[in-house]
Order: C-alpha cells, then structure tokens, then sequence
C-alpha cells in the first residue's frame, strides 16, 4: 500500500516536473495544470484500489503488482470508472459482482469471515489463560509438594 | 482423569480436522463466479472477421451503417446463447475447438448461437489460428480492452457461458468444454420454455 502510494507520488511529481520542463506550452498547460492534479488523485484511488483486488491470473497477487495484461486491463476499467464519477467503493463493489468476494485480498469482516479476525484473538486468550494456569499449578506444586523433587534426587544417582 | 483429557482433545480436533477437510477438498484454482442465475451482461463486439457470419445477417448481427458488424447480445434474447472464450496462444482451447464447431453446426437453426470472444489476443492472431483450425462453423468476436471479458468475471481460458433464452447466465465452464457436455447443455436449456415470447410467432 505504502509503495504503491509512493509511486503514485513519484508519478505525480514526475509528470508535474515534465509539465515545468516545458514553459513554452503557453496558456494551454496553465488549463492542464488543474486537470493534472485531479489525475493525480484518481491515479492514487487507482493503485489504491488496485492494491486491493486480487489479479485472477496471478497467485496471490494484487492487480496493483501484478503486470500482467489482464491486471493493466483491470486498472483500466478501476480508472475509467473512477473517472466516470463512481465511488471507490462503488468500483469494489463492481469487481465482487463479476469475481465475488474471491477478489477482495481482504475478506470482508461480516458473517463466517469474522472467524479470520475474531479466532487469532481467541486463541491468544486462551493460550494466556493456559499459561496462566499452568504456572499457578507449578508454583503451587514446587512450594507444597517438596517431596517428589527430593524424591527424583534421591533416584537419579542410583540408576549411574 | 485421563479420559476425560483425551474425550477433550477429540473434541477440539474434530472442528480442526472438519475446517481442513473442507478446504482442502477445494481446488483453488477453481475460483466460484457469481454469474450464474444472474442477468448476462450485455455486450456489443465487432465481428473478427464480417465473411464468417456467413448465414442470413438478422443472426443478431446488427450492420449499424457502413461500420464494422457488431453483435449485441440484447438482440439475442429468446436463443440460447454459447460464449466461448479463447486465445490464439491457450493450448486447451485446440481441445475443445473441435467438439464447439462440430456441435455449433449440429444446432444450427435451433434457437442457438454460438460465439467465440478472442481474449488478450491479436486479430491476425485470431484468425491464422481459427484457420489452422481449420475454420470454425460460428462467429468469432474482438474484445479489445478486455472489457467484456472482465464483465463476465473471465480469469483464464478457456471459459464458456451458455445463457438462456430468458438472458440469464445458466452456467459457466472453466476450462475445455466437451461434445457431451455442450449436447447436454444445450439440450437442457432448449427445453426449457421463453418466457419473453408467449405463443407469438418469431
């Protein structure tokens, strides 16, 4: 997320130093100038966007990573439909419809999903809740039952 | 006290051992589309090549002036629809290219149509590979951009929808189709009833 960001900044910065480079285009990049800022800001919801959604062709891969034909088709459609005026969520929504929640990289936090986010927490609680125990019994059985220890002792150098 | 520890352990590995069974009995690559029982989505594609159509051109090819035909899937409704997705460059659709055309052929004037959408393919491509094929009895349609191949969820070819007369999607095959799977397809939606034509002639 935070690369893809970046680049998204990098772009930005490169494409704003190329429209300096060039101050003999007159008043028509001086009308650019502000288009160019809200191309900026759609091309970040892109990578943002991109990041999210799974490449269908890919293992594992976000479209944002992935450079494939069909992840640069679908960046094409996550920007054209942005520039249409839909929401990002609206253009999530859209790629649901078509792939299901297959291609969210991350599982939506409702119904059987929850079990993703809820059990680690669980498990952790009840791993605390073990060790917790576990040390009460020991040092409840180091401090009242000082024979089996004595006992153990007592044996080990018999058996050499 | 001991059996009661191992009942325990029984019972915390059963829903372990369940979750594993489940997910591992899946094949990943088999991504669930959500497109079946719902609406196609509808499509306009230039035809590959316009000399394939061939037959009668009210086959839902609409010659919108002196531009390249398209086909609208809109002016389809009523017939069962095959779409067939594939690329010059994917081995398994060499497989299945024989049983679509000899049953696209076969259902010829019975309320079918098949089409095959080329897929992150270029048109000469296209057509060296439909002819080394040795030609292919319905037609084949461009999708640049990928736009209609995204609408329908496509992750890979081969894939092949078959639409019903009401426009729905009835199902979607991942891979290379079969004669026997296409006839029974096929067979199956034809008999189902339109519901957009009562008993008005065509």
């Amino acid at each position: 997320m935070r690369l893809a960001a970046a680049a998204a900044l990098l772009f930005a910065s490169a494409s704003i130093a190329q429209s300096q480079a060039q101050p003999d285009a007159g008043p028509d990049a001086l009308r650019a100038a502000p288009a160019n800022a809200a191309d900026s800001a759609i091309e970040r919801q892109v990578h943002r966007l991109a990041g999210e959604l799974r490449c269908p062709v890919c293992q594992g891969l976000s479209i944002a990573a992935s450079p494939t034909e069909l992840s640069l088709q679908m960046k094409g459609v996550i920007r054209e439909q942005l520039r249409a005026g839909r929401s990002p969520d609206q253009v999530k929504d859209y790629f649901v419809e078509k792939y299901g929640e297959w291609i969210l990289l991350e599982p939506k936090a409702s119904g059987f999903n929850l079990a993703v986010y809820l059990l680690p927490a669980l498990v952790l609680l009840l791993g605390l809740v073990f060790v917790i125990v576990m040390l009460r019994r020991w040092t409840a059985a180091s401090t009242d039952e000082t024979a089996e220890p004595l006992d153990d002792r007592v044996h080990v150098p018999d058996l050499r | 006290m001991n059996w009661k520890r191992s009942a325990f352990a029984v019972i915390a590995a059963v829903p372990v051992i369940a979750l594993l069974a489940n997910g591992m009995g899946k094949d990943p690559s088999q991504i669930p589309s959500p497109l079946p029982g719902r609406e196609a989505p509808n499509f306009e594609l230039a035809l590959l090549d316009p000399a394939v159509l061939g037959r009668p051109a009210s086959s839902g090819a609409a010659a919108s002036g002196s531009e390249i035909p398209t086909v609208r899937l809109q002016d389809l409704k009523g017939q069962v629809v095959v779409l067939n997705f594939f690329a010059s460059w994917c081995l398994a659709c060499r497989d299945e290219h024989q049983p679509l055309t000899q049953t696209a052929a076969a259902y010829e004037g019975r309320g079918v149509k098949f089409f095959g959408v080329a897929y992150n393919d270029k048109p000469a491509d296209s057509r060296r590979w439909i002819a080394q094929m040795g030609g292919q009895s319905y037609p084949a349609l461009m999708d640049p951009g990928s736009r209609t191949a995204i609408e329908y969820g496509l992750y890979g070819v081969p894939e092949t929808f078959f639409i019903g007369k009401d426009g729905k999607v009835a199902f979607k095959q991942i891979g290379p189709v079969n004669a026997e799977l296409l006839t029974q397809k096929l067979d199956s939606l034809l008999a189902m009833p339109d519901p957009a034509a009562p008993i008005a002639a065509p």
